[in-house]
């Protein structure tokens, strides 16, 4: 996937640019302002979570499709400590240290899917994607894109 | 970046000018507490027309800060909050109560005025 930037994450100033990054290639894969500033606000609370609990880690921000819909991913990395109840982790209130517990939960509403894939002792990885219904004519200029 | 503080008669104005990193907000909280005891501030605006996003770090700062604000007696309002970070702020469930918001300088400047019943002034 030629759209893939990873931005590693080892300080506050790195979630601006993660962030920033995602906006970019949101707006330039179609989404509208408003998703984008949605899809912006999720990679900033997912860069905090690395930043907090694992002190450093990754944001990688790529493009996905199918027949009808292209989407965002954001993966978001760690070699932290991991997330010993996912479950908790996901209720809304539930905080560990930084006192913020809105984090994760605020994060998926803003997305469309949401996955946590995480074990103690082996780090975290948070995949993210939100998806925008391709119009008609994209479709179209694709296929002859294909056909040329 | 710091964000500048302008001091406006009994009022001081934080005009955020980009994207802020979370020290760079903290510093924002630092220079209002302490400028609000160096000039008597009655009113605190910050405009956070340029913040690409407001998330729950940034949230909770606003609110940290309009509560340190008011121990130190001063009434803090946040203007311009953008169309888009508004509606990503009510879908991640984030409130700035008890904050006050208003639409732009103007209106804000009208609230703080009523706040301080007069006695505090822009000028």
């Amino acid at each position: 996937m030629t759209d893939d930037i990873t931005v590693p994450i080892a300080a506050d100033a790195d979630i601006v640019v993660a962030r920033g990054e995602g906006r970019t290639l949101a707006s330039r894969l179609g989404f509208s302002r408003t998703d984008a500033t949605l899809i912006a606000t999720a990679i900033s609370e997912i860069g905090r979570n690395i930043l907090h609990h694992a002190g450093a880690g990754e944001v990688e921000i790529g493009r996905d499709a199918d027949e009808r819909r292209v989407a965002i991913v954001v993966v978001a990395r760690d070699q932290g400590p991991g997330i010993s109840d996912v479950q908790r982790a996901l209720e809304e209130g539930y905080a560990t240290g930084s006192g913020l517990g809105l984090g994760l939960p605020g994060s998926r509403r803003l997305m469309d899917e949401f996955d946590i894939d995480t074990k103690p002792g082996h780090g975290t990885t948070v995949t993210m994607r939100k998806w925008r219904d391709r119009d008609a004519l994209e479709v179209v200029r694709e296929a002859r894109g294909r056909d040329d | 970046m710091p964000v500048p503080i302008l001091k406006q008669g009994d009022y001081l104005i934080a005009s955020i000018q980009s994207a802020l990193s979370d020290s760079e907000v903290l510093e924002l909280r630092d220079d209002l507490a302490d400028r609000i005891g160096r000039y008597r501030s009655q009113g605190i605006i910050i405009d956070v027309a340029a913040l690409d996003v407001i998330d729950s770090f940034v949230a909770r700062s606003l609110r940290n800060i309009a509560r340190t604000a008011s121990l130190r007696g001063a009434v803090t309002v946040i203007v311009g909050i953008q169309p888009d970070v508004a509606v990503a702020m009510v879908q991640f469930r984030l409130n700035l109560e008890p904050l006050h918001t208003a639409l732009d300088l103007e209106e804000a400047l009208a609230l703080l005025d009523r706040h301080t019943r007069g006695q505090g002034r822009a000028r």
